[in-house]
């Protein structure tokens, strides 16, 4: 019944647009009205322009000003405030590109629409314009490459054999972690060798395996440099850490890296943010699946003492036979060991 | 050379009267498998037209979902069953949305509808030629295109769902069934109809470039090729060079779904157990991929950017400002266009040295497209412009070619790309420039040229309305998408409830779905003139906007062969609009210098 009730109401719609239609049709003929361009339409249509740049900026700037509380907080690692910066010259150059550029182009169109008598400006070239136009943006372009490049090589530079190196695990759909242990040495890994036991597939042959530890969150220390070794045992996933500016894929059958140092604790982010329940996260970045939307894993950043006691409570890839002597992991730097107090959220506001 | 050819032209076309004596006009050999050019390319816009609304359909039932992803819609179960179940998108069907609307956007509608709408009707009208060189191959290329669009339209109605991969199906997501359900049957009717697509790409590609090189009419060289014509004839060559590739990694693929090869797989275990395949690479299939997929961005553009040339000029009254130079850009661009393709892998874990190649090679490509932005803008500096629909649209793409062009600079960055790569930013980035642009660029050809298709103007108002809606609805849809995903929300997220500080982004999100529906209505008004013009449009006459170019010397009513006598000759380049010392504001290139002693400048006579 309400099928046939709609199918109604969509033929009566289609009657009245039609007939609608033909009223129009009987307007336009009376009228002689042609589908030829009239010096009305340009100045109707010039007006709009104009009308259209200038709320469109007010729009825009409004939007800015009101959407930038949705915006990520500051980097909290020490290349992410770097890019930080990067992304914001950037940004200052092509808004002021776009504003003027947009403003011409729709400036031009109210300004210099058609009147009838009137005859545009034969002016087929320029070479002098040419140059200048295809220079200019030559030179600032290379100032961009060159100051993006010294960042980008700065960043992917092979990681100081003191960072702490942990892998970072992806599967459909959910994140693991391991440790490297004492010896900052992962064990060797093999897809063929997942069980259940051993989600990893870790070689327990290999004596770099014997300290690994697996935990169910992700925890690093502040301060430190942290060499992520990713992994994947399915399908493409992309490990997105949003809050550290940092993302790089994960491959089955290759390992990738990235390496970082975080320079804000999670303590000192929720006073940062104001907000009490603040958590870094990390994301999957890649569609790997139906649960892609839901594949993460909290990121725990806190003070080198913080980071021993977690880490002395998660537990070994392989069960120990007997109580462990060593429990410090490597790569806990210098600095690291020294910011022990480092809930000093004061301070890192004043460095913003 | 064109002389000769020409002269070829000429004879055959008597020939062919001769011929239409003793084969009668059927519906079959008139509509279905026609050989003339202006009728494929009709057939190719209205498939574009209507594969587009399917794809904007599918846009707006996943931005319903993102937009209010707590709400019901019981309306969803009742178009899409069991994928709409109580109402709710299904999880999995929303990533089919998303990879089938991507890639009718990209494949069929800014390709083949765009490529094939324009480059079909305006190439040999444009050069002077009778039809393309290869009237059976140009209808094959339609037909393929026909049986891709058919194909893949099929490939909803499979049972476990279409392709759902992402329209990069990158493996191994887009190999596995056991990963994503849209991977096993859904997955082989995408391969097969891209293969046949591509197909349609090379047949039409080929012809294009056969025809420009060798049927252009008595007068007409190189240097006197609307832009149009420039723009489709690179266009062209970058799809021959790029889409092989494409049909590489996908035959690769299939092998690797169907027999068992390793190309792209390795060292997996998915659903309990370890497969077989080993030494095989999932980045090898990126690099093919996008080897292709990167000039596909400028065989999607340049087409817009060429249409948009000529409208501006013509509308200016004005002729276009540094000619050579907006070839030479395009050149530039196409060249750039093969080397930059790692830009969109820059964090898959290639070697940063590489990296820092495509950023060089990729950044640099933002001189060329500056360069043709200021001279759009200094075409309209002093111009005398009339505002036709085509115009507006015109200007629109410009400025979605500097809005997103913009971004672009901080994307191709790799050190900012870290950050930004796949989320929303990405996707507010290539909907402005390739997306929108495009189909402004695309709009912009319907509005100028349909009198030249059909016979008939569309309906000015309808046309405005259209216009003024769509470039608002664009803008409020795609600016604000940029938050989004500086906020650090991913994409191809069916909802964004993994991590607290995502609740910004839906309130977002709820304001660029209301936008992207206002857009999606305004569209209808577009079908709806569109359809309507064609039956009923006012009568139009020979040359409506005045210009230069020689389609418009062509009657009115279609014949074939497009001109009654001989092809006309051609004596000088197309945009002397506005010349001093000529008391009309455009001389059509058919006009002799000898005609016009008053405006001729040094060295022309």
């Amino acid at each position: 019944m309400i099928k046939l009730l709609t199918l109604l109401v969509l033929v009566m719609a289609v009657v009245t647009i039609w007939r609608i239609i033909r009223v129009l049709e009987l307007v336009r003929d009376l009228r002689g009205d042609e589908e030829a361009i009239t010096d009305k339409d340009n100045r109707t249509n010039g007006k709009l322009s104009l009308w259209f740049i200038v709320l469109g900026f007010a729009g825009m700037i409004y939007f800015t000003l009101d959407a930038k509380k949705y915006l990520l907080p500051v980097a909290a690692s020490k290349h992410g405030a770097l890019t930080d910066s990067f992304l914001n010259m950037n940004f200052a150059l092509i808004i002021v590109v776009f504003f003027i550029t947009q403003f011409l182009l729709f400036y031009y169109a109210w300004k210099y629409k058609h009147k009838k008598g009137k005859k545009a400006y034969f002016y087929p070239d320029n070479h002098k314009l040419e140059f200048i136009w295809t220079v200019i943006p030559a030179v600032v372009l290379m100032g961009l490459i060159v100051y993006g490049l010294k960042l980008w090589i700065n960043i992917t530079a092979p990681a100081p054999a003191e960072a702490m190196v942990i892998e970072v695990y992806g599967k459909q759909f959910d994140w693991s972690v391991r440790y490297s242990g004492a010896d900052n040495k992962l064990g060797h890994s093999n897809f063929k060798l997942i069980t259940d036991d051993n989600p990893l597939g870790v070689d327990a042959k290999d004596a770099s395996s014997e300290d690994d530890k697996t935990a169910r969150e992700l925890h690093i220390p502040v301060g430190s440099i942290i060499n992520f070794k990713f992994h994947s045992r399915d399908v493409i996933h992309s490990a997105y850490f949003p809050h550290l500016r940092a993302q790089m894929n994960c491959v089955p059958g290759m390992t990738t890296e990235f390496t970082l140092e975080p320079t804000i604790t999670t303590d000192s982010m929720r006073l940062i943010t104001g907000n009490p329940k603040f958590d870094y996260v990390l994301l999957c970045n890649k569609i790997c699946g139906v649960a892609h939307y839901n594949m993460k894993l909290k990121l725990v950043i806190e003070s080198a003492d913080d980071f021993k006691k977690w880490y002395k409570e998660q537990s070994y890839v392989f069960a120990k036979p007997q109580a462990a002597p060593v429990v410090e992991p490597a790569g806990m730097s210098d600095t690291a060991k020294v910011a022990k107090t480092e809930s000093e959220p004061a301070k890192v506001v004043a460095a913003r | 050379m064109s002389t000769h050819s020409n002269d070829h032209a000429v004879d055959s076309h008597a020939g062919d009267d001769h011929h239409e004596h003793e084969h009668h006009v059927t519906f079959w050999n008139k509509y279905v498998f026609s050989h003339d050019h202006k009728m494929i390319s009709k057939q190719f816009l209205v498939t574009a037209i209507v594969m587009a609304i399917l794809a904007m359909l599918m846009s707006l039932v996943f931005r319903l979902q993102l937009g209010w992803p707590d709400q019901k819609f019981p309306f969803l179960e009742s178009i899409l069953g069991k994928w709409g179940a109580d109402g709710k998108l299904d999880p999995n069907f929303y990533l089919a949305l998303v990879t089938i609307h991507g890639t009718i956007m990209v494949f069929f509608v800014l390709t083949g509808g765009l490529s094939g709408t324009f480059s079909n009707l305006l190439i040999p009208l444009q050069v002077g030629a009778r039809d393309m060189a290869s009237g059976f191959l140009n209808m094959l290329s339609y037909w393929f295109f026909f049986g891709s669009c058919a194909v893949m339209t099929a490939s909803l109605f499979v049972e476990a769902g279409p392709a759902s991969a992402g329209w990069t199906i990158y493996p191994p997501l887009s190999a596995l069934p056991q990963a994503i359900p849209g991977s096993g049957l859904g997955m082989t009717l995408w391969l097969i109809s891209m293969v046949l697509f591509i197909a349609s790409a090379l047949l039409g590609g080929i012809n294009y470039v056969v025809t420009i090189i060798n049927l252009r009419t008595k007068g007409m060289k190189m240097t006197r090729l609307p832009l149009t014509i420039w723009a489709f004839l690179i266009t062209a060559i970058l799809g021959i060079l790029s889409f092989p590739v494409l049909f590489a990694a996908a035959l690769l693929l299939l092998f690797d779904r169907s027999f068992g090869t390793s190309f792209y797989l390795s060292d997996i275990f998915i659903n309990g157990a370890p497969l077989a395949h080993a030494g095989g690479s999932p980045i090898l299939f990126q690099h093919l991929f996008w080897f292709l997929g990167h000039p596909e961005v400028y065989i999607v553009l340049l087409p817009a950017l060429g249409l948009a040339s000529e409208v501006i000029a013509t509308q200016s009254r004005k002729p276009i400002f540094g000619y050579k130079a907006m070839i030479g850009s395009m050149l530039v661009i196409a060249f750039l266009s093969f080397i930059v393709w790692g830009h969109h892998m820059f964090i898959t874990g290639m070697n940063p040295f590489l990296g820092s190649v495509f950023v060089f090679t990729t950044l640099l490509v933002a001189i060329p497209s500056a360069v043709k932005v200021f001279n759009y803008l200094a075409t309209l500096w002093k111009a005398n412009i009339v505002l036709s629909p085509a115009m507006l649209f015109a200007i629109g793409l410009v400025s979605f070619f500097i809005s997103g062009g913009l971004t672009g600079i901080i994307l191709g960055d790799s050190a900012l790309d870290i950050n930004l790569h796949d989320t929303y930013f990405v996707v507010a980035h290539f909907h402005i420039v390739m997306g929108s642009s495009a189909i402004f660029g695309m709009f912009a050809g319907v509005y100028h040229w349909f009198p030249r298709m059909y016979g008939r103007m569309m309906n000015k108002r309808m046309g405005y309305l259209h216009f003024w809606l769509t470039i608002v609805a664009v803008y409020g849809t795609f600016f604000p998408m940029h938050f989004v995903g500086l906020a650090g929300a991913p994409r191809r997220y069916y909802a964004y409830t993994a991590y607290e500080g995502f609740d910004a982004a839906i309130n977002i999100n709820y304001l660029i779905s209301a936008f992207a529906i206002l857009g999606g209505l305004a569209q209808f008004i577009f079908v709806a003139n569109f359809f309507y013009s064609m039956y009923r449009g006012k009568k139009a006459p020979q040359n409506p906007w005045n210009s230069n170019t020689i389609e418009w010397t062509a009657p009115v009513e279609h014949l074939h062969g497009n001109w009654p006598g001989e092809i006309p000759e051609v004596h000088r380049w197309p945009y002397d609009y506005g010349k001093p010392g000529e008391e009309k504001d455009f001389i059509p290139q058919t006009t002799p210098f000898s005609e016009t002693k008053n405006s001729n400048l040094p060295g022309e006579s």
